[in-house]
C-alpha cells in the first residue's frame, strides 16, 4: 500500500473542533470531565481519551489581534523516537503506510515514548497501565477511508492522500499564499504536515516544537550506546567461549548430583 | 437565501456581518473557502467580538452592538461618493429613477423621522411613488430630479460619512475605510459580492431595517441576483427555512401570504387589500396572483367548504394587535392564554427576560411540551428552576417526541432546497414522530368537538385531514409525510381545463391530479395548495425533494436535480437581473442564466419571469418590478436610519430620535404599571439618560457557539460537547477585568435591569474584546452564550434572564444583541 500524508492547512482552520469530536466518535473514547479553563481550549490538553484537540492561542502583533486556531494530534514521524525508544516490541510500531500505532497489548506501561516524543504526544493512563495516541485512523485508511478528523472537517483544513499527491499540494499552496511548510526537515520527515501562514513563526502557537528531531539522549543510548551493548553482550559470550577453550565443558558437580531427588 | 450555499464559491468578496459561520454555520466555510481559494475572494468579518470567523477573514472590524445601520450608511455613502455604482443596474433594475410623493420628507428635514409620524405610528401616504396617467411611477433617467429615489438616498446617506461613523459605531476609520473599499469594489458588472447574516442583523429593535441596509448597498453594486451575490440569510435551524415557508410564525399563512385581519371579514375582502396592482406591462408583479394562492390554501384545509365558508373558519388577528413573544405572554400573565403547547421550543431558556417568562408559564392551568428530552420548559415547576413546586398549579405534560433520524420528511435549507430525508432507526422508547402525535390530537379534538359540542366546531369537524392510508373507522392511522408533501404541492380537486396562452393549448386536468406548478393554481377552489412556494415539489409520478443526481450541467454548483428548490426549482432568484436587457450575463466567468438567440429560449437556471430579454422586469415580487431602493412596507421607514438600542449608553449622534420612533414600548407601559405586575418587573429598560440607566454601563450581547445548540436542549446531554463548553460564561476584555478587579477562574456577577439578582458565571477573560472609546468615553462590552439552563448534564445560567422585552417595529424579533448589564466580581 502506498504511503500517505495527512495535511493540516492552518489558513482553513477555524475552530470548529468537529475533527475533536469526530475522533473522539470513531475511537470511542470517553468525554472527560473538564472544567472551565480560560479558553474554549478544553480539554485543555491531550490525553489518553483525547487523541487530538484543536489549540487555541491570542496572540497581538503591532496592534494586529490574532486567534491561532491549531489541530495538534501524533505527527507519524517517519522516523519516530517513540519507536525506537520502546522497550516492548509491538507496543508502538511504524506501518509501511505512514502512521505508528500503538497496541496497548504489548505495552508494558514504562513511558518512554512519552520522554521521547519530540512532539508530547502519548498519553499514559494509570488505571489501564498503557499508553495510547493518534492512529492516523490506520483501521479507516487500510480500508480506504480518510482518517474521521478529515472525513469531518468541513473547512478543506485537513487533507489526506498518498505522500507524492500531498507534498506537491502543499507546497503549492504554501508558496501561493506566501506561507511555509512545518515541518520543513529533510532529516526529520513527518506523515502528517502543517501549512503554516506566511507572517508568524511555529514559536507563535502553543504547545508547537519549532525543530523536532530525534531527543539526543535517545541517539546517545540506542546509538551510541546499543553498540557498545553489543560489545558488552559479544565480549561476554567471547569470554565465556575462551573460558571453554581454556577450562573445558562445565561440570556439574558430582555432590549436588548425589543430592538431587 | 437569495442565493444557496454553494453558491457562496462565486463570490469575489464575502462580507460576514451580524453573522458568525465559522462557529454557527461551520459547513458554509467549505464554499467560504473554496471562494478565496479558487477565485482569491476576500473575507470581511464585521463584528463586536473577534470571532472564529475574524480569526479566518481577511479584514475585520470592529463596531459597538446595535450601530449596523450607521456602518452600512457608511459604505452605502462611500459608494455613492467614489462612484461605484452599477449604473446599468440601478437605472434599469432598481427604483433610483421613480419620482417620489413631494409631500415625502425623510431623516435630514425631520431629525430622524420620516414624514407621516403621528405617536408611535407612520400615516404612510406620502410614502409612494407620483404616478404618470397611466399608472407607471414617472422616472428621471438622469437621477437628477430632486425627488427622484436615487437623490433622496444620497441626501440620507451623505451624513454618514467615514468620521461620523467611526466615532459612532467605535470601529477605527482606517478599518471602516478598508471594509468600505474591499466591498464596494464588486460594482464592477463582471464581479460579485455576497452578504452573509443571522441573528446579529435582525435581533435588534430595528433588525428588519439592517436587513434593508443590505438591500439598498447590494442593489447599488449590481449584487442580487448574481452568481456570488445576494443576501443570504444563515437559518440558526436545520429547517428553520421550512419552518417559516409553512408560516410557523404568527403573521404569515404559508407561502407568506399575509395573514387575514378581523377588518377583513370576508375572502373578497382580504384579496381587496392584499393584492399589488401594477399597470407597468413590464413588471410581473407575482403578489397579483395572491387570490388564487389563497384560495387553493383554503380548499386544501377545508376542501368540501365553499371559499368564503373556509376563509371564515379561520381566525383572524385582532386589529392592531399582533401575537409574537410579548403579546402572547403577556396574555398568559393575565390568565387569558389558558393552555400551552410548547413544541420543540424551549422558551424558559430561549425567550426574552426569560425569568418573567418562567413565571408567566406558572400562571398557565395546562401547558403540554413536545421534546427529544426534559427541556427547562417543561421543568420550569421543578426545584432546579428556583421555585417550590408546591406553589405552581399548571399541570405539565411532556410528549417525548422523535429526533430528526427517526422519522422521514423533508428539510428545508437556508438555499431553499427541500430535501427529503428518510427514518434511520425506530425511535427511543414510546417516542413518536411529530405527525403521528398531531394525527392523533387531531382526531381526539375531533371527537370531543363532536361529542360535547363546543363554542365553534365547525372548523374543526370539517377540516380535511387525509394523510395516508384510511382505516375501517374512516380515520388515518400511521399519517404518511409523503401525503403531506402532495398536499403541500397542490393537486385538482375538480377536473379543469387550463389555457396556456403563451404555447396557444389547452392542458386538460383530471380530480385528484398533481399540480404541475403555481402558474396552474386557480382561484375558483378547482385547485387545492398547502404552500403555493413548493407547487411542482411532487409530481404524478414522483417527489423531486428525494432526488440525488449529482449533474451540473451548468458547472456553477446548482445541481438542478439534486433535491427539489422553491420557487418552481429556481436556485439563485431574482437572475433575471444577473443579464443585460440582450440576455448577456453581466459576469461571464459565471452566468447564471443567458438567451440563446438561436433557439429563443433562457439556458442555465430556471429564469425569473418568462419573456424573451428586455420585456420584463427582474424583480417580480414587488409590484413595480424594479429592486426597491424606497421600501415604502415598513414599518418604520422607507430607508434604514440609525437609531441606538433601546438600552444604549450612547446618545444618537445622527439625530434626537434616540431609539426608533414606533417601536411598542412594554419598558413604558411597566413604568405607568398599566400592566400585568409579572410583565412589569420583566420588561423594565434602562434606557438612555434614566436614573435606571446609571446602575448598568455595560453593553451586553448574547451569542452562541460551535459547540453547542440554540438553549443546549438538545446538545448539553452529549458527554462529547459538553467536554469542550462545560460551562457559562461571560466574555470580557482584559481591560475591563483589570478595571474591577477580575482575574483567571473569578466568576461574576451579571445584573440587568430586569434581573437585579443576576446570574453569575465564569469570567473569560480575552483578547478578543476591546473597550470602545465613543465620544471620548469608554464603553466596556461583554458577551454571554445563551446555550446554558438547569437541565442537562451540565448546567448553567440562563443569558435571556437579563435580556430586554422589546422587539422589532415589523417582526416583532427581541432585541438580544445590544442592551446593558452591570458586571460585578461575585
Amino acid at each position: 500500500m502506498a504511503e500517505f500524508i495527512k495535511l493540516i492547512d492552518i489558513t482553513k482552520c477555524t475552530g470548529c473542533r468537529g475533527c475533536q469530536v469526530a475522533c473522539k466518535q470513531w475511537n470511542e473514547l470517553a468525554a472527560e470531565k473538564t472544567t472551565f479553563t480560560g479558553s474554549l481550549q478544553n480539554p485543555d490538553d491531550l490525553s489518553y481519551n483525547t487523541w487530538t484537540l484543536i489549540r487555541f492561542d491570542e496572540v497581538e502583533q503591532n496592534g494586529k489581534m490574532n486567534w491561532l486556531l491549531r489541530h495538534d494530534a501524533c505527527m507519524h514521524c517517519d522516523w519516530p523516537a517513540c519507536v525506537k525508544a520502546c522497550p516492548s516490541p509491538g507496543a508502538l510500531v511504524k506501518t509501511d503506510e505512514g502512521p505508528v500505532v500503538h497496541n496497548t497489548k504489548f505495552c508494558i506501561g514504562c513511558k518512554s515514548c512519552i520522554v521521547a516524543c519530540p512532539f508530547d504526544i502519548p498519553r499514559y493512563s494509570k488505571e489501564k497501565e498503557n499508553i495510547a495516541k493518534c492512529t492516523l485512523c490506520y483501521d479507516r485508511i487500510t480500508d480506504g477511508k480518510n482518517p474521521a478528523c478529515v472525513t469531518a472537517c468541513p473547512t478543506g483544513c485537513l487533507t489526506f492522500g498518498t505522500k507524492e499527491e500531498m507534498l506537491d499540494k502543499a507546497a503549492k499552496r504554501a508558496e501561493k499564499i506566501g506561507g511555509f511548510i512545518y515541518p520543513n526537515n529533510p532529516k526529520y520527515e513527518t506523515h502528517v504536515l502543517y501549512i503554516m501562514p506566511g507572517g508568524l513563526k511555529v514559536a507563535d502557537y502553543s504547545h508547537a516544537n519549532p525543530n523536532p528531531k530525534m531527543p539526543t539522549t535517545l541517539m546517545w543510548w540506542k546509538n551510541l550506546f546499543k553498540p557498545f551493548t553489543l560489545i558488552g553482550i559479544g565480549g561476554v559470550a567471547g569470554l565465556a567461549a575462551l573460558h571453554y577453550l581454556i577450562k573445558g565443558p562445565h561440570r556439574v558437580h558430582e555432590k549436588k548430583e548425589e543430592g538431587g531427588e | 437565501m437569495t442565493n444557496h450555499w454553494n453558491d457562496i464559491q462565486h463570490a469575489d468578496v464575502i462580507l460576514v456581518m451580524g453573522s458568525n459561520p465559522a462557529e454557527n454555520h461551520p459547513i458554509s466555510f467549505k464554499w467560504i473557502n473554496e471562494a478565496r481559494s479558487k477565485r482569491g475572494a476576500k473575507l470581511i468579518s464585521v463584528d463586536p467580538r473577534f470571532t472564529r470567523t475574524s480569526a479566518t477573514a481577511d479584514y475585520y472590524s470592529r463596531l459597538r452592538p446595535g450601530t449596523d445601520i450607521a456602518f452600512l450608511g457608511a459604505m452605502i455613502n462611500y459608494a455613492l461618493e467614489k462612484d461605484r455604482v452599477q449604473w446599468e443596474y440601478v437605472k434599469n433594475y432598481s427604483d433610483a429613477a421613480y419620482l417620489v410623493n413631494p409631500d415625502f420628507k425623510g431623516p435630514v428635514d425631520l431629525d430622524g423621522a420620516f414624514s407621516g409620524l403621528t405617536g408611535a405610528k407612520y400615516d404612510k401616504a406620502s410614502w409612494s411613488y407620483q404616478m404618470d396617467e397611466n399608472g407607471i411611477p414617472k422616472m428621471d433617467l438622469t437621477l437628477q430630479d430632486p425627488q427622484c429615489v436615487f437623490q433622496h438616498l444620497k441626501k440620507q446617506y451623505s451624513r454618514y460619512n467615514l468620521k461620523k461613523v467611526s466615532e459612532l459605531t467605535g470601529c477605527d476609520i482606517k478599518s471602516l475605510e478598508t471594509v468600505c473599499d474591499v466591498f464596494t469594489a464588486t460594482y464592477k458588472p463582471e464581479l460579485s459580492g455576497t452578504i452573509m447574516y443571522a441573528m446579529g442583523t435582525t435581533q435588534h429593535t430595528y433588525g428588519s431595517q439592517n436587513v434593508r441596509a443590505f438591500s439598498v448597498l447590494q442593489i447599488l453594486l449590481g449584487n442580487i441576483g448574481v452568481a456570488g451575490g445576494g443576501i443570504n440569510a444563515l437559518r440558526g435551524e436545520s429547517n428553520v427555512q421550512g419552518s417559516t415557508d409553512h408560516a410557523a410564525l404568527f403573521h404569515i399563512l404559508p407561502g407568506y401570504l399575509k395573514y387575514p385581519k378581523a377588518n377583513q371579514p370576508t375572502l373578497v375582502k382580504y384579496n381587496e387589500d392584499n393584492t399589488p396592482k401594477s399597470k407597468d406591462p413590464q413588471s410581473l408583479n407575482w403578489w397579483g396572483n395572491t387570490p388564487k394562492y389563497i384560495a387553493s390554501l383554503m380548499k386544501a384545509w377545508w376542501r368540501d367548504a365553499d371559499l368564503e365558508t373556509a376563509y371564515s373558519y379561520l381566525p383572524k388577528i385582532d386589529d392592531g394587535k399582533n401575537y409574537s413573544y410579548l403579546p402572547i405572554f403577556s396574555a398568559m400573565a393575565n390568565q387569558e392564554i389558558k393552555g400551552m403547547f410548547c413544541w420543540g421550543m424551549n422558551p424558559a431558556v430561549g425567550a426574552p427576560s426569560s425569568r418573567m417568562i418562567r413565571r408567566c408559564l406558572a400562571q398557565l392551568d395546562w401547558m403540554v411540551c413536545i421534546d427529544l428530552w426534559e427541556t427547562e420548559t417543561s421543568a420550569f415547576w421543578q426545584k432546579d428552576a428556583g421555585v417550590i413546586p408546591a406553589d405552581i398549579k399548571t399541570e405539565v405534560f411532556l410528549l417525548p417526541a422523535a429526533a430528526s433520524m427517526e422519522k422521514e420528511g423533508s428539510v428545508s435549507n437556508s438555499g431553499r432546497w427541500g430535501q427529503w430525508r428518510y427514518k434511520a432507526v425506530d425511535p427511543v422508547g414510546h417516542a413518536e414522530d411529530d405527525l403521528w402525535i398531531i394525527n392523533q390530537i387531531v382526531y381526539r379534538m375531533k371527537d370531543l368537538y363532536k361529542n360535547d359540542g363546543g363554542a365553534y366546531p365547525d372548523p374543526i369537524l370539517n377540516l380535511t385531514w387525509n394523510y395516508g392510508k384510511v382505516g375501517l373507522d374512516g380515520r388515518v392511522h400511521n399519517p404518511s409525510p409523503r401525503e403531506v408533501a402532495k398536499e403541500i404541492n397542490g393537486y385538482f380537486v375538480t377536473d379543469k381545463e387550463i389555457e396556456d396562452k403563451a404555447k396557444k393549448e389547452i392542458k386538460k386536468f383530471k380530480a385528484g391530479d398533481m399540480v404541475p406548478a403555481f402558474p396552474m393554481l386557480q382561484d375558483d377552489g378547482s385547485t387545492a395548495c398547502g404552500c403555493w412556494i413548493y407547487s411542482g415539489s411532487v409530481s404524478d409520478t414522483e417527489n423531486k425533494m428525494m432526488k440525488r443526481d449529482p449533474a451540473d450541467p451548468t458547472g456553477l454548483g446548482m445541481y438542478p436535480n439534486w433535491a427539489w428548490c422553491w420557487p418552481v426549482n429556481r436556485r439563485i432568484i431574482y437572475n433575471r437581473a444577473s443579464v443585460n436587457a440582450e440576455g448577456k450575463p453581466f459576469a461571464k466567468d459565471k452566468p447564471v442564466i443567458w438567451w440563446s438567440g438561436l433557439k429563443k429560449v433562457w439556458l442555465g437556471d430556471v429564469p425569473d419571469g418568462g419573456g424573451d430579454p428586455g420585456t420584463k422586469l427582474p424583480f417580480i415580487m414587488v409590484p413595480h418590478g424594479r429592486a426597491q431602493l424606497f421600501a415604502a412596507g415598513m414599518t418604520d421607514g422607507p430607508f434604514p436610519e440609525h437609531y441606538e438600542p433601546l438600552e444604549s449608553a450612547v446618545k444618537n449622534t445622527m439625530s434626537s430620535k434616540q431609539v426608533s420612533p414606533v417601536i411598542t414600548r412594554w419598558d413604558e407601559k411597566a413604568k405607568e404599571k398599566t400592566c400585568n405586575p409579572i410583565i412589569a418587573e420583566g420588561c423594565i429598560a434602562a434606557t438612555y439618560g434614566t436614573e435606571d440607566s446609571k446602575g448598568f454601563p455595560v453593553i451586553c450581547s448574547t451569542y452562541r457557539v460551535t459547540e453547542h445548540w440554540q438553549t443546549g436542549q438538545m446538545t448539553r446531554w452529549l458527554p462529547w460537547l459538553d467536554e469542550m463548553v462545560p460551562h457559562q460564561f461571560v466574555e470580557m476584555s482584559e481591560e475591563f477585568a483589570k478595571e474591577k478587579g477580575i482575574i483567571f477562574g473569578d466568576k461574576v456577577r451579571v445584573t440587568s435591569a430586569r434581573n437585579v439578582e443576576g446570574i453569575v458565571a465564569y469570567a473569560m477573560i480575552t483578547k478578543r474584546l476591546k473597550p470602545f472609546v465613543i465620544a471620548g468615553n469608554t464603553h466596556h462590552m461583554v458577551g454571554i452564550t445563551w446555550h446554558f439552563g438547569y437541565k442537562g448534564l451540565v448546567t448553567g445560567a440562563i443569558a435571556n434572564d437579563l435580556t430586554p422585552f422589546i422587539g422589532d417595529a415589523n417582526t416583532m424579533i427581541p432585541e438580544y444583541k445590544a442592551f446593558l448589564v452591570n458586571v460585578v466580581k461575585a
